[in-house]
């Protein structure tokens, strides 16, 4: 009697189809990652258990580290405006391609007489370590301190653009003493700002 | 899998030079698996990179301070942070203190037990659950902003739903001093 013979079948699959998804999705995902921008300050944020992402449009950045303080508005249109409004404040006249190059900095930290140079700079030039010597705080006389001013300037200007209100986000390096986030959070409640997030990484459960 | 041609060449037969049909499959396997290794620390990547935010509302700066809540003194804990990660907590008012003050630490096993029993006492006396704890947070010039951001967080976790942040006061200083958490 002869045996039945089981078909001996190929284990090699068409992995055509799969390949195409395949890089389909890894296209798009590369697409949508947003390259991650080298920060001129950095700062270890303090671990907290809260769930709650931030969101990535009208909510401007105080980083606060090393008794600095620096600062960024996301939306190039947004940043343009607000330089704009800043050089009405402080009677500075911005070209065109000062306004685009201004547009283009994450954040910044720099007393305004200096802004035009540090504008000036290449990226890498920018974020060198030290270099920027973080937005006044002190109020001068009369007049408010230059913090204050680009937080307002910053609000009008998401005001005017999107017509929503601008959120505030701190951002603040885990042994920043005290008092420095004080002054802060005096600058923001003078402008009647009250709510505000404080931006912190993501701590393991300890349960 | 990979199909590889190994039947050399030569033996031409009858003199004609064919040119061997050759297969067109590749083995696509190593391909897929980087392109899955990238889709997924893409995927990664995009979604955990956002950086989580903790809100929090502070009461309007009045001017005049002439309106000041008043709150019964068995429901405040007052919490005041010193300097090297400590802190220190009392019930009451600082002058006259309905429990001794106590240095603690922050974490599960320090102020969160603390924070817990005192939550539930304060609601067995006033026998109302609306009528909870009231936290009132003192931030030192010698704490830093770790020690701010735990002690919120520590808000969250044991579900203190008042609390405040207030300027710390001379005698709350000098009892931080009394016990070696301000220099």
């Amino acid at each position: 009697m002869p045996r039945i013979k089981v078909a001996r079948k190929s284990t090699a699959i068409d992995m055509t189809a799969m390949c195409d998804v395949a890089f389909l999705l890894l296209t798009f995902f590369i697409l949508t990652a947003t390259a991650r921008q080298p920060e001129p300050l950095p700062v270890d944020t303090p671990a907290s258990t809260v769930k709650f992402k931030l969101p990535d449009v009208d909510i401007a950045t105080l980083t606060v580290g090393q008794e600095k303080v620096f600062f960024g508005v996301p939306g190039q249109p947004i940043r343009v405006r607000t330089l704009e409004l800043m050089g009405e404040k402080y009677q500075m006249t911005f070209t065109d391609e000062e306004k685009l190059r201004f547009s283009l900095m994450e954040s910044f930290g720099v007393p305004i007489g200096n802004l035009k140079q540090i504008i000036m700079l290449k990226g890498d030039e920018r974020n060198a370590a030290g270099l920027q010597p973080g937005i006044p705080t002190d109020s001068v006389g009369q007049r408010p301190s230059e913090l204050h001013d680009w937080l307002l300037s910053a609000r009008y200007a998401t005001k005017e653009l999107n017509n929503v209100d601008m959120r505030v986000s701190i951002k603040g390096d885990s042994r920043e003493e005290y008092p420095s986030i004080k002054k802060i959070l005096g600058i923001l409640q003078d402008q009647n700002i009250n709510k505000f997030s404080l931006i912190t990484s993501l701590r393991a459960d300890e349960k | 899998m990979a199909e590889l041609d190994t039947s050399g060449g030569g033996k031409n037969k009858g003199g004609k030079v064919r040119s061997k049909k050759q297969s067109t499959r590749v083995d696509l396997t190593a391909m897929v698996d980087l392109a899955f290794l990238l889709i997924t620390f893409f995927m990664l990547t995009t979604t955990l990179a956002k950086p989580q935010a903790m809100d929090l509302a502070m009461p309007d700066k009045e001017k005049d301070d002439q309106q000041e809540l008043t709150v019964a003194d068995n429901r405040t804990m007052t919490i005041l942070l010193g300097d090297n990660n400590r802190l220190e907590w009392y019930m009451g008012l600082v002058d006259k203190p309905l429990t001794p003050p106590q240095v603690d630490n922050y974490g599960r096993n320090g102020i969160r037990k603390a924070l817990i029993e005192n939550s539930k006492k304060v609601i067995a006396t006033t026998g109302d659950p609306s009528k909870g704890l009231i936290v009132l947070i003192k931030p030192s010039d010698q704490s830093n902003y770790r020690n701010f951001v735990d002690i919120l967080d520590e808000m969250k976790v044991s579900n203190i739903e008042r609390y405040a942040i207030v300027e710390i006061s001379d005698p709350d200083i000098a009892l931080l001093k009394r016990d070696g958490l301000y220099k």
